[in-house]
């Protein structure tokens, strides 16, 4: 059974349709990678995974459990939508950590709260465990800084290993190497690529056209709201059939 | 002499303290209030709620304290405000509150919209609820930004409350005028200027304190 499930996913805003029919799955501990232009809709295929937006058609299903069909008419209150989003983990762009808090709370700010409400709290466990993912990000320096104490590479480790605090099955990635100057991607390639070696189930919508192909198993194209093209990684990067997918490639490396 | 009219400006300055206290007291929830019904999503709501702030934030306060002291008594033929000096405080009150509610609610408005959207995102794919992400995300942003403006409103508070004196509100510059009359001595009304000045030099130390309080984070 596949871990992710994805039919058939449509979205509109207002007049313009963002997704027209994306459909895809992929095992527990693969890595995938999402390629393609800016526009085609990779930001918004995420944010319907998070439940961040609502699609308008389409299926997901994580290891058999329907969690959105757009046929069901299920409530969309917001406890359920918030149990569902659990099954994934979102880092943005632009890292989006809480000021307010050290690296360490902002790790651990969401578990406790969790653990509050389900009356299983420990504490201890938790920043045992935060410390932990912090130190696996190569912060075990920096866990008391507040976020405008770290460097961008710092600040969007931080929200990895704030994402991983609460066991997603699927972690995703939009972009997280974006925002960050030249000298900075590495370290967040470099973890990314170590959770990857950790057989971590993870989707990283990226233009780090080499790292993606040296990290993911599988490599989904993306033009205009459809997969244009998707398989193996190694064959989608080197063997490219669509004639689209080989000028957005070749576009990149030259 | 130096005795009685610190005396007296004393308790000039008292009703100038009451206005001021009670002006806050209100305004400041009732702000919060019109900032929610000003970034409604139901237009019915928020069109009326922009324009009451427009008229009130675009003419003097001096006028809205006459039209409501004495607009019920012309247009209704009763004074609502009773006779005497409680119904002129309350008067020259609600003015205040209304007036400063509208101000302090734009501040508000200001400081929710500021926060990105992200960190309303970032708490909800952590599965916190709207209550919590509101509470322990988006709260302690909001009052960071909104203190300096804040403490704007406030110290100029201070200085308005004199402008209560047009309805014959008593407070600290009605006492030290009332000595020109009486003994012909002018620094009386000086003096009320030291009062001011120590407690708008308070107000900003105290504003300082929490500012600097909340410089441990800072926000994009
Ligand atoms: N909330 C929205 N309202 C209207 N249009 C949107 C919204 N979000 C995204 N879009 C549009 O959807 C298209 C796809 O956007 P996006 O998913 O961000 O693409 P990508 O991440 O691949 O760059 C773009 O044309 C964008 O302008
Ligand atoms: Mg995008």
């Amino acid at each position: 059974m596949s871990i992710l499930e994805v039919r058939n996913i449509r979205k509109s805003f207002e007049h313009t349709e963002v997704l027209k029919d994306i459909s895809f799955s992929m095992e527990q501990g693969q890595a995938v990678s999402i390629i393609g232009s800016s526009g085609s809709g990779k930001t918004t295929l995420l944010r319907c995974l998070n439940f961040l937006e609502t699609p308008d058609e389409g299926i997901i299903r994580v290891n058999g459990e329907t969690l959105f069909d757009s046929a069901a008419a299920e409530s969309r209150s917001d406890a359920s939508i918030r149990k569902k989003r659990l099954h994934f983990g979102l880092v943005f762009q632009s890292f989006n950590l809480f000021p307010q808090y050290t690296a360490l709370e902002n790790v651990m700010l969401a578990p406790n709260l969790l653990s509050k409400e389900s009356g299983t709290a420990d504490r201890d466990a938790i920043r045992t465990r935060a410390l932990e993912l912090l130190d696996q990000m190569g912060l075990s320096d920096r866990t008391d800084r507040y976020p405008h104490q770290l460097s961008g590479g710092q600040q969007q480790r931080v929200a990895i290993a704030r994402a991983l605090a609460l066991h997603p099955d699927i972690l995703c990635f939009d972009e997280p190497t974006s925002a960050l100057d030249p000298e900075l991607t590495g370290e967040v390639l470099r973890v990314i690529r170590s959770l990857a070696e950790q057989k971590t189930t993870m989707i990283i919508v990226t233009h780090e056209m080499s790292f993606a192909r040296d990290v993911s198993d599988f490599a989904i194209f993306m033009d205009g709201g459809i997969i244009l093209e998707q398989g193996p990684s190694t064959e989608l990067f080197d063997n490219p059939k669509m004639e689209r997918t080989k000028q957005f490639l070749s576009a990149l490396q030259s | 002499m130096f005795g009685e009219v610190t005396l007296s400006l004393l308790q000039g300055f008292w009703g100038t303290l009451k206005l001021f206290i009670l002006t806050l007291v209100f305004s400041l929830p009732l702000g919060l209030l019109i900032s929610f019904g000003s970034m409604s999503h139901v237009k019915l709501i928020r069109f009326p709620i922009r324009f009451i702030i427009w008229v009130i934030r675009g003419t003097p306060l001096m006028l809205q304290l006459l039209v409501i002291y004495f607009g019920p008594g012309i247009i209704l033929h009763s004074n609502i405000w009773g006779s005497g000096d409680t119904g002129r405080f309350v008067a020259a009150l609600t003015a205040f509150v209304i007036n400063y509610a509208c101000y302090f609610s734009e501040i508000f408005r200001g400081g929710i919209q500021s926060v990105p959207v992200g960190q309303y995102e970032a708490g909800a794919v952590l599965g916190m609820t709207k209550t919590q992400v509101f509470f322990r995300v988006i709260l302690l942003q909001v009052v960071k930004r909104i203190v300096p403006p804040i403490s704007n409103e406030v110290i100029t508070l201070v200085k308005d409350t004199s402008l209560a004196r047009i309805i014959a509100v008593y407070e600290i510059i009605w006492k030290g005028q009332s000595f020109i009359k009486s003994a012909g001595i002018i620094w009386p009304l000086f003096y009320t200027g030291v009062f001011y000045l120590l407690f708008s030099g308070l107000l900003t130390l105290m504003f300082g304190w929490i500012e600097r309080k909340l410089g441990f984070f800072e926000i994009k």
